[in-house]
């Protein structure tokens, strides 16, 4: 029990839940919510001229765990493209539904936190929780 | 000869101080397997589930090493051993509440028991027709009827809870009218705690004509229910809260309802006689049994009920509410901290061993990830009860729920948790 908790709570998801850096108030976007905990997020995603991605944020509330997920989330989706982000947000979406092995996080920076939460099902759905909601913005881009 | 201690006989008494049904409690402890596998776990989530003793699970599995033949099929004697134990299974259930045999209808839990009523008993009614529910009901007490509101154009009506999570019981009157059909209320509400007087409810309903199906989940775990007392005209119940299997539940139904309900599901068992034009239902309760039932589990299930019944069910939920109360005056002032449901100083027997809190600023999946490390299991979330969580403004609460296993020491190390999470997080 308590291993689940430590790897749950490294000082990454602690620090992107106490002082998320994407956080702002957004409007005109539906939240994307989990029903099993009453948590809600949104994504905007605001393309840049050269065609990537210039900005991500969200807003929302919930626990710790989908809370610093859209965080990190945001902080990723800066400078891809669409075809990137699409790619980058279902991989994580594959590992937590355990297609893929949790060591490909290892090539999305702060995500690799998220690593853990494979052995947690309940948790999993707080963590996808945003990318869901970004893959519907991604989509519109595409 | 030397005499047993009240822990040693293992039997939960009315009158013994809580210290004395805490030791009753620890030495019943050693009943449960769960608790060999992990010496540490504080379970406090018998809302959602309770454990399971070893004798319960050595039924249900006593059926399978010793009968396992269908039903109400075999002519050999194997099979009329597992028809016999089935049977026997519902004897001691019927007795457990107080029914006749055949008024006791084998379903998968609460909410297949719940949804046979809106099935079967809604084929009778017609639109413009009302059922009354509450606001605090879970999601098996009001999907179903919402569904069936759907399909046959029924108004659903609610008694209003009050801020001290009680409910409104003046609006009852109000709301029985003509077109009332059924009146459906939880004897506990799983999130607040609070225990409803059905008996009221009952009278006032029948007083209008009006039958009433009681949603025991909660109820049944804390205390005995007797049916014909209460009077009710159906109940619904789960084993796996009440210390028995999973996969199987109760409906009872007074005898002249089921014989008038038209079958719920169809198939083997249910049926006295099929033809490709058509088929003659079985008998009661044999015509709301389609297909194989649960036949080990109905066996675990009438071993939960003897030992429930064997550890002083009179007065494991008056146990459970004396926890409950000591928490609630523990944890009282930690600052930040809030409990759902009537207060400390409720009257005396109004409030079950459920204690849900919310803690300002810190999010209820995060403190149930945090009690965890301390093997402390609590429900997060809304419990299955959104309409009461959006009526008391929460999005999430962790909820502690006692059982026959749960000591005072339990208790202290919960609050002391408490404390701290409220501190680190």
């Amino acid at each position: 029990m308590s291993d689940n908790f430590d790897s749950l709570y490294e000082e990454i998801i602690r620090d992107h839940y106490k002082n998320p850096q994407h956080k702002k108030p957004l409007e005109h976007i539906p939240f994307v919510q989990n029903p099993s905990c009453g948590d809600k997020v949104r994504v905007a995603i605001t393309l840049g001229p050269d065609g990537t991605i210039a900005e991500a944020a969200f807003d929302g509330s919930g626990c710790s765990i989908s809370m610093s997920s859209a965080d990190v989330l945001a902080d990723l989706l800066a400078g891809k493209t669409p075809q990137e982000a699409k790619a980058m947000v279902e991989l994580f979406l594959a590992v937590l539904r355990g297609e893929k092995d949790p060591s490909e996080l290892e090539q999305l920076g702060d995500a690799i936190a998220f690593q853990g939460l494979v052995r947690l099902p309940v948790r999993l759905k707080c963590a996808a929780l945003s990318w869901r909601a970004a893959l519907e913005q991604i989509e519109k881009l595409l | 000869m030397k005499t047993l201690t009240m822990a040693e006989q293992k039997v939960f008494q009315a009158d013994a101080s809580i210290q004395e049904n805490s030791a009753v409690a620890q030495e019943l402890k050693k009943e449960f397997p769960i608790f060999e596998q992990y010496p540490e776990l504080i379970y406090v989530d018998n809302g959602a589930t309770s454990q399971k003793p070893r004798s319960v699970l050595e039924a249900e599995q006593g059926l399978y090493t010793l009968a396992c033949a269908n039903v109400h099929r075999a002519i050999y004697s194997l099979g009329e051993r597992a028809t016999g134990l089935y049977e026997d299974a519902r004897k001691t259930l019927a007795a457990f509440i107080g029914a006749s045999p055949e008024e006791i209808v084998f379903t998968r839990g609460t909410t297949e028991a719940i949804n046979l009523v809106a099935h079967s008993f809604g084929e009778t009614l017609s639109a413009g027709d009302e059922i009354i529910l509450t606001e605090m009901e879970h999601h098996a007490n009001l999907v179903p009827w919402q569904q069936l509101a759907g399909r046959k154009g029924i108004i659903l009506k609610f008694i209003p809870i009050q801020d001290d999570g009680t409910l409104d019981m003046e609006a009852l009157p109000r709301l029985l009218g003509k077109r009332t059909r059924l009146v459906a209320v939880t004897m506990v509400s799983n999130v607040l705690g609070t225990k409803n007087p059905v008996e009221t409810i009952i009278a006032q309903a029948h007083g209008a004509g009006v039958p009433v199906l009681l949603d025991a989940a909660q109820a049944i775990p804390i205390e005995p229910l007797n049916v014909r007392t209460l009077d009710a005209d159906f109940v619904a119940l789960s084993g796996h809260k009440m210390y028995g299997p999973f996969g199987i539940g109760i409906l009872f139904g007074k005898r002249q309802w089921l014989e008038a309900l038209p079958p719920f599901m169809g198939g083997g068992d249910m049926i006295s006689e099929v033809h490709l034009e058509g088929f003659t239902p079985n008998e009661i309760p044999y015509k709301f049994e389609a297909g194989t039932p649960p036949i080990a589990q109905a066996v675990g299930l009438a071993e939960a009920a003897r030992w429930i019944t064997r550890i002083g069910h009179g007065a494991l939920g008056r146990y459970e509410s004396g926890l409950a109360q000591i928490l609630m005056s523990e944890i009282a002032n930690i600052p930040g901290l809030r409990i759902l449901g009537s207060q400390p100083g409720y009257p005396e027997g109004t409030r079950a061993g459920i204690v849900a809190i919310t803690l300002d600023g810190v999010h209820a999946h995060d403190l149930a990830a945090y009690l965890d490390r301390y093997h402390i299991t609590v429900r997060a979330g809304h419990h299955c009860a959104h309409p009461l969580a959006q009526r008391l403004g929460v999005v999430s609460s962790a909820r502690f729920s006692f059982g026959a296993y749960n000591t005072l020491d339990d208790v202290f190390t919960i609050a002391e948790i408490l404390r701290k999470a409220q501190k680190e997080l």
